[in-house]
C-alpha cells in the first residue's frame, strides 16, 4: 500500500514536469500546445540511447535531452507561432505524431516497436538509485529537481521576460506597439515548455529502466492539458495539485481492486468531461483567482453610454424640478 | 505515363474524401475561428451508424441493386445522425464559450473529441469492423491499362456531387447567403435579422453531415474503428490550411492536393510506407511557411 502510494507521488511528480511545461506554454503563454507527450518521448529516448548505446552518465543526457527538445520546439515553433490562430496546436499535433511514427520507425537507433530495455539505474553522489527497492529515493531525487523547477518558474514569471510573456498572452497588439517582439517570446516559452517536459521523461526512463514507443501517445498530452487546466492555468502550486489528482483518479481504480469492473475507458471520458466542464464553469481551474473584469471594447463603450445616460437623466430631472418650482412656466 | 495517370486517380479520389472532411474543419472556421477538433470523432461516430443501419437493412443480400440503395440510406441516416450530434455539441460545449477567451472553446473541443473516442471504445471495443462493399469491387480496366475500381467512381461521383450542392447551396441560396454574412461580420449580420446562432447551427449540422458521408465512403476502404477518425481529421484539418482555411474552395482544392501528394510522395518519390502520414505535416509546415493564408485564402491585413 505504502509503495503504491509512493508510485502514485512519483508518477505526480514525472507528470507535474510536463504540467509545468504545458503551464509555460499554455497558462504563461496563452498557447496551445498538444505535444507534450512528444517532448517527454525525446526526454526518455535521449537518456534511453545515451545510456545504453553509448555508456553516458544519466545527468548529462539530462540535459542533452533538454536541449535537443528545446531545439525542437524551436523548429516547429519558428512556422507556426508568427502566425495567428491556432496552427500551433494541429502542428504540434502532428509533431506528436511524427515523433511516435520515427521512434517506431528508426529501427537502428531506437529498436523501433521493442524500444530500449535496461537502461542503468541513476546514481547520485556515487549511490544508486534502484527505482524497485529504494521508492523513497527516487521521489526525494525526482521531488528535488522538481523543487528546482518550481522556484525557476516562480522567478521567471517575475522577470521581464515572464512579464513579457503575459503582456503577449493578454493583448499581442498591445504588448507589440510597446516594443515586445511576441514571436521571439512565444519561441522562448514553446523552448521552455518543452525542454520541462524532456526533464520529465528522461526521469521517467531511469524510473521504468526500460521504454517502449507506446507509451507516449496523444491521450498522455490530453492528460497533461487536463491537469493545468484542472489545477488552474498559469499557477503553479495549481498545476502540482491538477498532477495530482489526475494521477489519483488514473490510479484509483487499481487503488481501491476494481479495477477488473471499471473499464479504463471511464477515466478517459472523465478527463473529457473536466476539459469541457472546467472551460464553461471554472476557465481559471481550482486554486486561480478569477481574472479581473477588464472592461472590453464594447464594456468601455457601453460604460460611457451608461454614464451618457445618466448624466442626461440628471439634466431631465433638473429641468424638471425647475419646471415645477416655476409653476408651469420655463 | 499510365502509372502516372493510375497514382492520379488514386489521388484524387483519396483527396476527394479529404476535402469533404476539410469542408467541415474550414466553414465552422470561417464562422467560429476556432477549430472543431470533434470533427473527426463526429465522423467516427457517423461511420459506426452507418454500419450498423447499413448491416441491418442489407441482412444477408447479396452485392447488388439492393445493397447499394441500403448503402445510400445508410448513408443519409449517418449524415442526419452526425448533423444532430454537430448541433448538439455546439450547443453544450462551445456556445457557452463564444465569448470566452480563444482558448476555451479550442479547449472544450478537445475534451468533446476525447469523451467522443473513448464512449465509442466502451460501446463497440477497441477492434474494428469492416464495411462490406454493397458492390462486386473488381477494378475496371480502362484504356491504356489504367484500373479504377467501383468504389474509387463511388467516392468520384459522391463527393462530387456533393460538393457542387453544397457551393449551389452557398452561393446561389438565401441560406447560404446568410451564412456568408455570418462568416463576414456576426454582429453586422444579426443586425440585418440573421438569426446568427441558426446560422451557426446549420453551420455544424452541415459540417458533420459531410463529415459522416467522407466517413461512409473511407469505411469501405478502411475500418471502422474507435480512432478513425483522429487522422483523417488531422489529414483533412491540414488540406483546408493548405486551401485557405475559412474558404470553402479552398477546402476542396486542399483536400484534392493533399490526397496527391500523399499518393505521389509514396508512389513516385518512393517514401516509405511507414512514414506516409508524416507528409501531411511536412506539407503544413511548409505551406505555413510559404503562404500561410493557403493557397485561396485571402491575405487579410490585421486591423487595429
Amino acid at each position: 500500500m505504502l509503495n503504491f502510494v509512493l508510485l502514485v507521488l512519483i508518477y505526480t511528480v514525472i507528470y507535474s514536469f510536463m504540467a509545468l511545461g504545458q503551464n509555460v506554454i499554455t497558462g504563461y503563454g496563452g498557447m496551445l500546445s498538444l505535444c507534450q507527450a512528444g517532448f517527454f518521448a525525446i526526454g526518455s529516448y535521449t537518456t534511453g540511447i545515451l545510456c545504453t548505446k553509448c555508456g553516458w552518465n544519466f545527468w548529462p543526457t539530462l540535459i542533452v535531452g533538454m536541449l535537443f527538445a528545446a531545439l525542437l520546439g524551436v523548429l516547429i515553433g519558428l512556422p507556426t507561432l508568427r502566425l495567428k490562430g491556432d496552427y500551433l496546436a494541429i502542428a504540434t499535433l502532428g509533431l506528436g505524431e511524427i515523433i511516435k511514427n520515427v521512434i517506431n520507425n528508426w529501427q537502428s537507433l531506437t529498436n523501433g516497436p521493442m524500444g530500449i530495455q535496461r537502461i542503468p539505474m541513476v546514481k547520485v553522489f556515487g549511490l544508486t538509485i534502484n527505482p524497485y527497492n529504494n521508492k523513497l529515493g527516487f521521489l526525494v531525487l525526482s521531488g528535488c529537481i522538481l523543487l528546482i523547477c518550481c522556484l525557476f518558474l516562480s522567478r521567471f514569471i517575475k522577470t521581464r521576460t515572464g512579464r513579457a510573456l503575459e503582456a503577449v498572452r493578454e493583448d499581442e497588439l498591445a504588448a507589440l506597439s510597446s516594443g515586445i517582439n511576441s514571436t521571439v517570446y512565444k519561441i522562448m516559452a514553446f523552448a521552455i515548455g518543452a525542454s520541462f517536459a524532456a526533464i520529465g521523461g528522461s526521469l521517467y526512463s531511469v524510473l521504468t529502466l526500460s521504454i517502449s514507443p507506446g507509451t507516449y501517445t496523444f491521450m498522455m498530452s490530453v492528460m497533461v492539458l487536463c491537469m493545468v487546466v484542472l489545477g488552474g492555468m498559469g499557477n503553479i502550486l495549481g498545476v502540482l495539485l491538477g498532477a495530482f489528482i489526475i494521477q489519483l483518479i488514473s490510479y484509483l481504480p487499481d487503488l481501491t481492486n476494481l479495477s477488473s469492473v471499471i473499464p479504463p475507458q471511464c477515466k478517459e471520458i472523465l478527463f473529457g468531461v473536466i476539459l469541457v466542464v472546467m472551460m464553461i464553469f471554472r476557465p481559471e481551474g481550482i486554486l486561480g483567482r478569477p481574472k479581473r473584469q477588464v472592461l472590453s471594447e464594447v464594456g468601455v463603450m457601453g460604460a460611457e453610454r451608461f454614464h451618457t445616460f445618466k448624466k442626461i437623466g440628471r439634466g431631465f430631472k433638473k429641468i424638471g424640478s425647475k419646471f415645477r418650482k416655476k409653476g408651469g412656466r420655463v | 505515363m499510365s502509372e502516372f495517370f493510375q497514382h492520379f486517380i488514386n489521388g484524387i479520389t483519396l483527396g476527394g474524401v479529404y476535402a469533404l472532411v476539410a469542408l467541415g474543419y474550414t466553414m465552422v472556421y470561417g464562422i467560429l475561428k476556432f477549430i472543431n477538433f470533434a470533427h473527426g470523432d463526429i465522423l467516427m461516430w457517423a461511420s459506426y451508424v452507418g454500419l450498423f443501419t447499413y448491416n441491418a437493412i442489407r441482412g444477408s443480400h447479396p452485392t447488388g441493386a439492393f445493397s447499394v440503395f441500403a448503402f445510400f440510406v445508410a448513408m443519409i441516416l449517418a449524415a442526419l445522425f452526425s448533423s444532430v450530434l454537430g448541433m448538439t455539441i455546439e450547443k453544450i460545449a462551445y456556445k457557452p464559450l463564444r465569448k470566452a477567451v480563444r482558448l476555451a472553446p479550442l479547449l472544450s473541443a478537445i475534451g468533446v473529441s476525447y469523451i467522443l473516442s473513448n464512449t465509442a471504445q466502451l460501446f463497440f471495443g477497441a477492434h474494428s469492423r469492416k464495411l462490406e462493399y454493397p458492390f462486386d469491387n473488381t477494378p475496371i480496366t480502362g484504356a491504356g491499362g489504367i484500373s479504377i475500381t467501383p468504389h474509387q467512381i463511388l467516392i468520384l461521383v459522391v463527393s462530387g456531387v456533393t460538393m457542387v450542392l453544397l457551393m449551389l447551396f452557398v452561393n446561389k441560396t438565401r441560406l447560404g447567403k446568410a451564412m456568408r454574412a455570418t462568416s463576414l461580420d456576426q454582429d453586422a449580420s444579426s443586425l440585418m435579422g440573421i438569426n446568427v446562432n441558426n446560422i451557426i447551427s446549420l453551420t455544424f449540422a452541415i459540417g458533420s453531415a459531410l463529415a459522416a458521408i467522407g466517413g461512409m465512403l473511407v469505411s469501405l476502404d478502411f475500418k471502422v474503428y474507435a480512432t478513425m477518425g483522429t487522422m483523417l481529421g488531422l489529414k483533412a484539418f491540414v488540406a483546408a490550411v493548405v486551401g485557405g482555411i475559412g474558404s470553402i474552395p479552398g477546402a476542396m482544392v486542399g483536400g484534392l492536393l493533399l490526397g496527391l501528394l500523399e499518393t505521389f510522395g509514396v508512389a513516385l518519390l518512393r517514401i516509405p510506407l511507414g512514414y506516409k502520414d508524416t507528409i501531411a505535416f511536412v506539407v503544413l509546415i511548409i505551406i505555413l511557411i510559404v503562404r500561410p493564408s493557403g493557397i485561396l485564402g485571402k491575405n487579410i491585413r490585421e486591423k487595429v
